[in-house]
């Protein structure tokens, strides 16, 4: 993560009401997570406490403090997916990703008839089963 | 010849892309355009060929499709059915208009509402609202002409629109569909309301789960900004918490703090974002704000019954076998949505239960399927309507693995502001944990002789279900928000609908 990057990232949104969230989101899409150097450096830029950056970075989701080893498959584990038999896929889905991916929940991504749903990044897929599932990790 | 394929990103997760770039190939003098989405997803991919629909399609099916000997073919897509039956008012352009052409828009009927807004001013616009019965579509439905009424009488130099598009609820998709089926609509509908309160800014706080919505209200936005000038606007993404969708969480997230929840008073209509008179409503009610004003009050309050005024985008989900979105009037009971409409479960076994109103809302079984989509008629019955989600179940659903989810995902998403939310969520865990293994032995603290007014003997699955109650109790009038105050609604209905997934005795 360079520090020159990250103060343009920062000034690119200094002009915007509240600028912390549009700022980290960035940072998060672009360096893959928020590091104790990040945090820093924002909460420098925005007068706030390292502190302060930390309990928002701790509270979101979204918001890692450290680089993700394997692509991600976000499989969804909410209601409209677990009907249409989410539970089965996920418990599987370790075992079938064997270290070449890591499967994270995601609670709903929208796509609720047409279950079980995964999102890869920011391309989505539906209709999951076994064989679906096992091509995404192919593909990866 | 056109050819439309919808570019909503639940036909894109079915294949929607890759069937566009084949149909480009097989037929290279094709119009081909990407439309808004229908809403009968289960036929997604949907091609349309001059109004006649096939579905669903894959590259496969290209050939056929375009010789006239196809399977997929549905007929007329207007007269299917699932179509003809609705009353769309909201979703009027629902798989008709390309997404971000403002001339599809216009001419089909936009910005005539907002020019009308400038026409009759402020005042008479939020009367308009008011008369039509419009109630907020996030699940509260408060009367959104009252709260409108409030911020335009609230004293502030800075006052905002705040668009809730945090639609984190399971089973709801409708207010993804109409941002990107329909953008411009929403930002219709936030400039009148801007212009009805007196706010100059605007906001669409839209979770990061919603990457092509993101886009297109962006662009959208940037193509209409010179029609809704001097109103500004802007997408603020969310960072993946469902606590977000709760109005005053979402106000402290929009101002860049931690997601947690404020206590009311002061309501945000009077201090709400960065202190100012805010109007937070949901995508579906600044949508139907459009329709509204260039249709008359009255005949949007003309539809629907008792309180519950105007058509309500029902969204169709879980294992059934026609799912999608069905806008249609209050009054329209659950079965005729579940069983006539949607078909019954896609797996074909009988339907054990149905979920409304995401993971907050109540399980309803089968026997009540009489009852009326209605604000009213679901409180009473122990459940709500929340965002118009029904997620449908068939008999192999476990009841307490539902009530021992909607526990779980309280405590996993819980701000952790209020107690009852967020220790009521994992002492609710554990209580159904012990009820699954019909009830535990005497606790070893419990046992020790100074406890001696603590109960030593072992615990009855009985005096779970107990404890069960009383937690719930305690969380539904206890919790500041609909997050630990409503969790109890799917583990209530559970046990009182399913004893017997609880290891009771079937309810009589």
């Amino acid at each position: 993560m360079t520090t020159a990057r990250l103060d343009e990232i920062i000034t690119a949104h200094s002009i915007r009401e509240a600028p912390l969230m549009p700022i980290l989101n960035e940072v998060q899409a672009e360096f893959g997570c928020i590091d104790e150097e990040a945090k820093r450096q924002i909460a420098k830029a925005l007068n706030l406490t390292r502190t302060e950056v930390h309990g928002i970075v701790s509270f979101y989701h979204d918001y890692r403090e450290t680089n993700a080893e394997l692509p991600i498959i976000k499989l969804c584990r909410a209601e409209a997916c677990q009907s249409r038999g989410s539970e089965a896929l996920a418990a599987k889905a370790e075992t079938m990703a064997n270290g070449r991916a890591s499967i994270e929940p995601v609670y709903c991504l929208g796509l609720c008839s047409v279950g079980p749903n995964a999102m890869i990044g920011e391309s989505v897929h539906a209709r999951l089963d076994e064989p679906g599932l096992e091509a995404l990790i192919r593909e990866l | 010849m056109r050819i439309a394929i919808s570019d909503d990103a639940l036909a894109i997760a079915c294949g929607a892309d890759k069937l566009a770039e084949a149909f480009a190939r097989a037929a290279p003098d094709a119009e081909i355009v990407r439309t808004s989405s229908w809403g009968m997803q289960w036929l997604e991919p949907l091609v349309d060929i001059n109004g006649m629909g096939f579905g669903p399609a894959t590259p496969g099916d290209v050939a056929a499709i375009l010789d006239g000997g196809s399977d997929k073919a549905i007929g007329k897509i207007e007269d299917h059915p699932f179509i003809a039956k609705q009353q769309r008012l909201t979703f009027a352009r629902a798989g008709k208009t390309q997404p971000l052409s403002l001339e599809d828009y216009t001419e089909t009927g936009g910005w005539v509402a907002l020019k009308k807004a400038y026409e009759i001013g402020p005042e008479a616009t939020i009367g308009m609202v008011t008369e039509s019965g419009l109630r907020g579509r996030g699940g509260a439905g408060f009367p959104a002409g009252i709260k409108w009424k409030t911020v335009a009488g609230a004293p502030g130099d800075q006052k905002y629109i705040v668009c809730n598009a945090d639609e984190g609820d399971s089973g709801t998709f409708a207010d993804r569909m109409l941002m990107e089926g329909d953008p411009y609509c929403l930002i219709e509908g936030m400039a009148i309301a801007g212009h009805a309160v007196g706010a100059t800014k605007g906001y669409i706080y839209l979770r990061s789960e919603y990457p092509h919505a993101i886009r297109k209200m962006e662009t959208a936005i940037k193509a209409s900004a010179h029609l809704v000038s001097p109103f500004k606007l802007e997408v603020r993404v969310g960072a993946g918490a469902y606590v977000c969708g709760e109005e005053t969480s979402l106000l402290n997230s929009l101002e860049g703090k931690r997601g947690e929840v404020r206590a009311k008073p002061p309501l945000p209509a009077l201090e709400g974002l960065f202190g100012k008179p805010t109007v937070v409503n949901n995508v579906l009610t600044l949508a139907a704000v459009p329709n509204v004003l260039s249709e008359g009050a009255k005949a949007y309050a003309d539809y629907g019954i008792g309180r519950s005024r105007g058509t309500m985008p029902v969204q169709l989900a879980g294992n059934i076998k026609q799912g999608g979105l069905y806008e249609i009037a209050f009054g329209i009971t659950l079965g005729e949505l579940v069983e006539e409409i949607g078909g019954g479960t896609e797996s074909g076994r009988p339907i054990k239960a149905v979920q409304v109103g995401g993971p907050l809302g109540a399980y309803f079984p089968p026997s009540m399927f009489h009852l009326p989509f209605d604000y009213e008629a679901f409180t009473e019955a122990g459940g709500l309507i929340g965002h118009g989600g029904i997620v449908v179940f068939d008999d192999t659903a476990d009841m307490l693995n539902q009530a021992h989810f909607a526990m779980e995902f309280c405590a996993v998403e819980s701000c952790g502001k209020c107690t009852p939310c967020r220790i009521g969520a994992v002492r609710g865990q554990e209580t159904l944990e012990r009820i699954r293994a019909g009830g535990r032995g005497a606790g070893a603290c419990e046992a020790l002789p100074q406890m001696h007014n603590a109960k030593s003997s072992e615990r009855s699955l009985e005096d779970e279900v107990v404890l069960l109650t009383d937690l719930c109790e305690t969380m539904k009038f206890g919790s500041l928000c609909a997050l630990g105050g409503f969790t109890p609604y799917p583990v209530m209905s559970a046990l009182t609908h399913w004893p017997e997934d609880f290891g009771l005795e079937p309810a009589s």
